[in-house]
């Protein structure tokens, strides 16, 4: 009675219900499809949802709530003496009982108390199992009853299962959107401890980083130093170098695409760059670090320059060329949706192609390249891979992009990668860290939707 | 003048009594072809637009009316697969020859299109942009002074003189279609060509623009591309009827919608069809 065969049933009495529906509200209409309230199939779907949802949801729930229930039963049955035990050695036990009724391997030798155990939880998981697909049937079949005896030609099927689908919609969104603030609020309690152990002051505003010192109690400066700009200032300064490169290198792409490129290359120019977007950024980070980095540091000596090997430029030049795409393809959208009617008056005025470009579709279009600058600086800001490939750990407090920095998401990687205690300052920080992150991201993408929508209206 | 086309243009352009001494020959097209690709729009066209007067073309939709009209500045050079054929003469010079820079023949044949396409700029942007680009004008004085007569000309002045600093795109339909009649202007064309400027208008705006190309007649040279007979009755002085990539019939405005000589022209102008 396995989960799959359950629903699979579960599928083929939804699908039942439905013919059965639409053939029901054909032979209530005798046969004159046009006496009906609604087409034939909604009455089709009205009764596969009357039968689908209280089937789903039973199935839901009890699959949910299954485990703990048969795991608490056989707890209870378990002998006085098992019982007292603290809680490790219960779930010790438990996971015994589990193995064992699975079949897999089982710590140390079985006691028949356990064995006991584990056969009473085998055949409870059985019971519920068929009781399970007892109960889903008779609702199923009890529903699709019901839902086909009110099919008459009056009811108005189509509105009720338009209403229900709009619910369900609803209840989808809700789930999604709930996720994203229980994440949220799960980043803001845990930046909430971290700042009853740190100032926020000291956090948004102190000039030096080290949280590894915090590592042990009896250490020297155990309490860590937690000021995160020089994290803000690595990030601002590999984002801009980021941008500088794809800044241009976008955006003049994109006019070519949109305005000079034959369709054809166009066709072909565009899915290529984009295709730059899909590359695993950890390919990034080597390129950055085994190639562009040594480059650099060759250069530089050359020209007498000290760049270290893990240099900011290096993860900017590399994270700029990643973050192209953004820029082009999003600019070459928004230069499209220009109307042609604005390029045909400006060629209708005797302006050249470079002044149509420079003075009516750039202007037209710029609220829309700003926001797709925008989205391609919020990338910059959260990729780590390349960062930690090519720019270092090292806080330094430099806006010399010849050095090594760090940001804030590599920090937030290093300070949770190992065995740590999830309440010591240096672990809490990284939330901190999400959290500035999740707003500056979040302020950003604000931004520039606000600006495309600004946009958006200009020729409606 | 007064030449009759072998094929299938008759035309009646007899010489007439009162303008026929000032008239200036403006464009002189012979055997016009048009293709789109491996489609001809255009077959044989031979049409004289005279100065400073307005020619209107009428036809059935898809007839090519657009079509020739884009060939006058050729507009149609943006559209990649299209090709033209024939002579096509401004003042005796060929417009598809190389003597002719197409930037320099846009801006004397300016042109006004279908549906109002202001610049989402400033109104006084909107109208200072051509002389810019030419160097028509460079100080500020100089440009208050071509938007102040060329929003008056289009006779939108005295409705957005307070408000030049507003966007164009947010004045009104007709207001719009003014405006960029003005932004043609402004460049100093010396043909302005209107493919069916009137069409998104309400009757009082299309009247206003009416009574405009009249005005403007005295200075410039006017092609405009109309659906409305009566229109075409109205502000022109020779009408030119094509029909299916044909010019059928081209002549004085009265003796076209009178006394036409071709039986399609007869039938498109009586409503039998089109
Ligand atoms: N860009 C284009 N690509 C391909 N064919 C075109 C294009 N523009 C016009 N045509 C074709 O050329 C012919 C003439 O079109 P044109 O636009 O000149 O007609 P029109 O007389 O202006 O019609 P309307 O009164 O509807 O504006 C039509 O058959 C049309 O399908
Ligand atoms: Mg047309």
């Amino acid at each position: 009675m396995s989960f799959t065969f359950v629903l699979g049933a579960l599928i083929i009495l939804t699908v039942a219900g439905f013919y059965l529906g639409r053939s029901r509200s054909m032979a209530s209409a005798g046969g004159t499809a046009s006496r009906l309230h609604s087409r034939p199939h909604y009455y089709g779907y009205f009764v596969a949802l009357w039968c689908g949802i209280p089937t789903i949801l039973i199935l839901g729930v009890w699959t949910v709530f299954q485990t703990p229930i048969v795991e608490m039963i056989v707890q209870g049955n378990l002998p006085e003496r098992m019982l007292e035990g603290d809680p490790a050695q219960m779930s010790l036990i438990m996971n015994d009982i589990r193995n064992l009724a699975s079949g897999n391997i089982t710590s140390g030798e079985i006691t028949p108390a356990v064995q006991a155990a584990a056969d009473q939880y085998v055949s409870l998981v059985q019971t519920s199992a068929l009781a399970k697909f007892v109960l889903i049937l008779v609702v199923g079949i009890a529903a699709i009853a019901y839902a086909r005896g009110k099919i008459a030609p009056s009811l108005r099927a189509r509105n009720q299962v338009e209403k229900t689908m709009m619910a369900i919609l609803i209840i989808c969104s809700v789930i999604a959107i709930l996720t994203t603030i229980g994440i949220v609020m799960s980043l803001v309690f845990e930046s909430y401890r971290f700042f009853e152990k740190v100032s926020p002051v000291e956090f948004l505003f102190g000039l030096e980083w080290s949280p590894q010192t915090a590592l042990r109690s009896d250490q020297v400066g155990a309490s860590g130093a937690f000021g995160a700009i020089p994290l803000f200032v690595g990030t601002l300064l590999i984002s801009f170098v980021a941008m500088c490169v794809a800044g241009p290198i976008g955006l003049l792409s994109a006019i070519y695409m949109a305005e000079y490129a034959p369709l054809k290359v166009r066709g072909a120019v565009k899915p290529l760059l984009e295709i730059l977007a899909g590359i695993p950024t950890v390919v990034y980070g080597f390129f950055a670090a085994l190639t562009v980095a040594p480059f650099l540091r060759d250069q530089g000596t050359f020209l007498g320059l000290d760049i270290s090997s893990e240099s900011a430029l290096a993860a900017g030049l590399v994270m700029g060329i990643m973050i192209i795409p953004f820029v082009s393809s999003l600019s070459d959208d928004v230069i499209n949706a220009v109307p042609q009617s604005l390029r045909e008056g400006s060629y209708g005025l005797g302006a050249t192609k470079s002044e149509t470009i420079k003075r009516v579709i750039l202007p037209a279009a710029l609220p829309g390249i700003v926001g797709s600058f925008m989205l391609a600086i919020s990338r910059a800001i959260g990729e780590t891979m390349i960062v930690v490939m090519a720019a270092g750990l090292g806080a330094n407090l430099t806006a010399n992009p010849l050095e090594a920095v760090t940001t804030v998401t590599v920090q937030i990687v290093t300070l949770l990668v190992g065995d740590q205690e999830f309440d010591s300052a240096k672990t809490l920080a990284a939330f901190a860290l999400g959290l500035v992150l999740f707003c500056v991201t979040l302020c950003l993408n604000i931004i520039a939707m606000a600006v495309v929508n600004k946009y958006r209206e200009q020729y409606d | 003048m007064g030449e009759v086309d072998m094929s299938n243009a008759v035309e009646v352009t007899a010489p007439m009594a009162s303008s026929d001494a000032a008239r200036e020959t403006k464009f002189h097209t012979r055997g016009v072809q048009v293709f789109y690709g491996e489609k001809q729009a255009l077959f044989d066209v031979d049409l004289d637009i005279y100065e400073n007067e307005v020619t209107a073309l009428i036809g059935p939709s898809g007839c090519g009316k657009s079509t020739y009209l884009r060939t006058l500045n050729r507009m149609n050079d943006t559209i990649d697969i299209c090709r033209v054929k024939g002579k096509i003469e401004l003042d005796g010079t060929d417009v598809y020859s190389d003597k002719i820079d197409v930037v320099h023949l846009r801006a004397r044949v300016g042109m006004v299109f279908q549906k109002p396409n202001p610049f989402p700029k400033s109104i006084y942007e909107n109208i200072a942009y051509g002389p810019r680009i030419h160097g028509i004008a460079t100080g500020k004085e100089d440009i208050d002074q071509i938007v102040e007569e060329s929003l008056t000309k289009a006779s939108l002045w005295n409705e957005v003189k307070d408000r030049l600093d507003e966007p164009g795109t947010g004045l009104s339909g007709g207001q719009q279609q003014r405006l960029c009649i003005a932004r043609a202007i402004a460049v100093q064309p010396e043909v302005i060509l209107m493919d069916e400027p009137c069409s998104a208008l309400d009757p009082i705006a299309t009247a206003r623009i009416e009574e405009l190309i009249d005005e403007l007649r005295d200075n410039f040279t006017i092609v405009i591309v109309t659906h409305s007979m009566q229109q075409a009755a109205r502000v022109s002085q020779r009408t030119a009827f094509f029909h299916l990539g044909d010019l059928v019939e081209v002549g004085e405005t009265g003796k076209i919608f009178t006394t036409p000589q071709d039986q399609r022209t007869q039938d498109y102008i009586t409503g039998r069809f089109g």
